[in-house]
């Protein structure tokens, strides 16, 4: 029992770090734009799927995969942003909300038109589980966990660094005050915009080298990823990384008591708890 | 061909209640609600499992699935009251998740995947196909004029005053001493009793539910119907789902006319165009085709 749920632990944490990067991404948006883009899912299978051509089709190693699905993904939310949800942003939060979700669903029909329903798997080498002390945990899952964190490294130290990162987290904290200061909201809403969607991208990437993709990957996670968001404190950066852990641990123990299906049904509770208890999440709102 | 053109106008009057449900809500108290298809499919289990499991008639099973998606939408409304409007449409969004979920998978009470048949509809035995269509058709049309006639009179009445306050400003109508939040909560149990209502009588009518039938899409149908209609506007509502189900079954017969695609390209076409939809009307037409009139301020 105690080693199960050890071993529950590990598998959480792993699965909260891979869920922390689309969380950032979910988060950052919010922070900037200050709505929830639901359109996130299909920028998550997105990504997947331009990772899955290079390392399918072109034979690209996993690590490829992560920067073209980056970029890829990346690129997608700053066109899909422009064309469709930054003219619709002066009717209000919750009209642009809407009309996320109706790119979300044409999205995943464009890639559903071109890719069908098929499960798809990545290419990838078979490697022997790791195992110590009676817990396994397995190599790719090793992978991943180090591509999660050095992608999360990379962002933490662009917001903290560069002048660019500083000017968005200046537009997240007071975008008037921002805007004084000749920071441009514009360029911000674009970069924040290509960031998120591809920290997006690479979270369906890593679902796909851990599982397999079809074009309702992205949103068969997005509860979990809303969900990190929100316990950690809708807007805030390290909350994101703090609630992703949270619902990944929370979601992999709820299977001592729960049928697996309920797993992403956690995530919701998750929200509900922490709306009831700690409205402003684990840490707070601060975007920083 | 009688019977398809039948059915499609029940389909019709299915969507006008759920169009009816998000005006009382999105329309008249800008509050959100991206879950509608949890709420619909509420509904229709609720009565499907009364009606069938429990012996109860058609004629209990409608009130009690509104009841309880009523109480369902009090809980989400609830825990959302305080906040900004984002968190209701994230929590709405889980809150149908979960309900799909859940009847995936509590399969002892709602037959899992497999979905729950046999869902007794009105003297569906005694009459032939055609006429139990049309007298379904007499039973949707007139829940729809109940509806239509119970929005329009909340919409006039001072209470509809406050909701749309409350939608254009609710600070206002708090400094104005109106209970905000309880009004909030209100509102948005009237609507999801609406929307269970309208799942219910889906269900006695196809006489079949399963978690696969109410797809996310559902909710995006609705939102679009009300938003072509016009957001605000009850009439505007019924004539947005009618629109609505006229587009979507001739996109049904343009896809099919289409050489060269796969089944699942032509659902995928289809899909996409009513989410584009969607996006077009909230860009160019964002008041609908029958906007929402208020009476002008009156002279001092």
């Amino acid at each position: 029992m105690l080693a199960e749920a050890v071993q529950l632990v590990i598998n959480g944490l792993v699965a909260g770090t891979i869920l922390a990067v689309p969380a950032i991404g979910f988060t950052a948006i919010y922070a900037v734009l200050r709505f929830p883009n639901f359109a996130l899912a299909s920028h998550l299978t997105i990504g997947a799927f331009a990772g899955y051509i290079v390392n399918v089709a072109w034979g690209w190693p996993a690590s490829g995969a992560v920067l073209v699905a980056f970029l890829g993904a990346g690129l997608a939310g700053v066109l899909n942003d422009e064309v469709v949800l930054r003219p619709l942003r002066p009717a209000g939060p919750l009209t642009t909300a809407i009309a996320a979700v109706a790119l979300t669903i044409v999205l995943e029909n464009v890639v559903r038109f071109c890719f069908g329903n098929e499960l798809r798997g990545y290419d990838l080498p078979i490697q022997r589980d790791w195992q110590a002390a009676g817990l396994r945990i397995g190599a790719q899952q090793v992978k991943n966990l180090g591509i999660a964190v050095l992608a999360m490294l990379a962002v933490f130290l662009f917001l903290a660094f560069t002048r660019t990162g500083k000017a968005m987290r200046a537009v997240a904290d007071n975008p008037t005050l921002a805007d004084v200061k000749g920071v441009d909201p514009d360029r911000v809403a674009r970069l924040v915009n290509f960031v998120g969607m591809g920290l997006a991208g690479i979270g369906g990437v890593l679902l796909g080298l851990d599982t397999s993709i079809d074009p309702l990957t992205g949103f068969r996670v997005i509860l979990s990823v809303f969900a990190a968001a929100v316990v950690g404190g809708l807007g805030s950066i390290p909350g994101a990384v703090v609630g992703a852990l949270t619902v990944g641990v929370g979601e992999e123990l709820s299977l001592l008591l729960l049928a697996p299906a309920y797993r992403t049904a956690v995530g919701f509770a998750a929200i509900l708890l922490v709306l009831t208890l700690r409205p402003r999440g684990i840490l707070g709102e601060r975007a920083y | 061909m009688e019977n398809y053109l039948v059915a499609m106008l029940v389909f019709a009057g299915l969507y006008a209640l759920l169009a009816l449900g998000l005006n009382v809500v999105w329309g008249m108290t800008g509050m959100i609600n991206l879950g509608l298809v949890g709420f619909f499919a509420l509904g229709a289990y609720v009565s499907a499992l009364l009606t069938k499991k429990a012996g109860w008639s058609m004629a209990a099973g409608l009130p009690a699935a509104a009841l309880v998606t009523a109480g369902a939408g009090v809980l989400v409304a609830l825990v959302t009251a305080r906040f900004r409007g984002d968190y209701l449409a994230i929590v709405t969004l889980g809150f149908s998740e979960v309900v799909r979920i859940t009847a995936s998978n509590e399969i002892w009470l709602t037959n899992g995947t497999d979905g729950i048949s046999g869902i007794p509809g009105p003297w569906r035995g005694q009459l032939s196909p055609a006429a139990f269509n049309l007298l379904y058709l007499g039973i949707v049309a007139l829940a729809v004029v109940v509806v239509l006639v119970a929005c329009e009179r909340l919409r006039h009445s001072p209470y509809g005053r406050v909701l749309r306050a409350i939608r254009d400003d609710d600070q206002v109508a708090a400094v104005a001493g109106k209970p905000v939040r309880a009004f909030k909560v209100e509102a948005f149990a009237v609507s999801a009793a609406v929307l269970g209502l309208a799942g219910a009588l889906y269900g006695h009518y196809t006489s079949y539910i399963a978690p696969e039938v109410f797809t996310p899409l559902i909710s995006i149908y609705v939102v679009l119907a009300l938003t072509v209609g016009g957001t605000g506007n009850n009439y505007g509502a019924v004539l947005g789902a009618a629109l609505v189900v006229f587009f979507m079954e001739s996109t049904r017969f343009i896809t099919a006319a289409l050489p060269g695609l796969a089944a699942v390209q032509a659902a995928a076409v289809r899909e996409a165009l009513i989410g584009a939809s969607l996006i077009l009307m909230l860009r160019f037409r964002p008041a609908g085709l029958l906007p929402e009139r208020v009476r002008p301020m009156a002279r001092q």
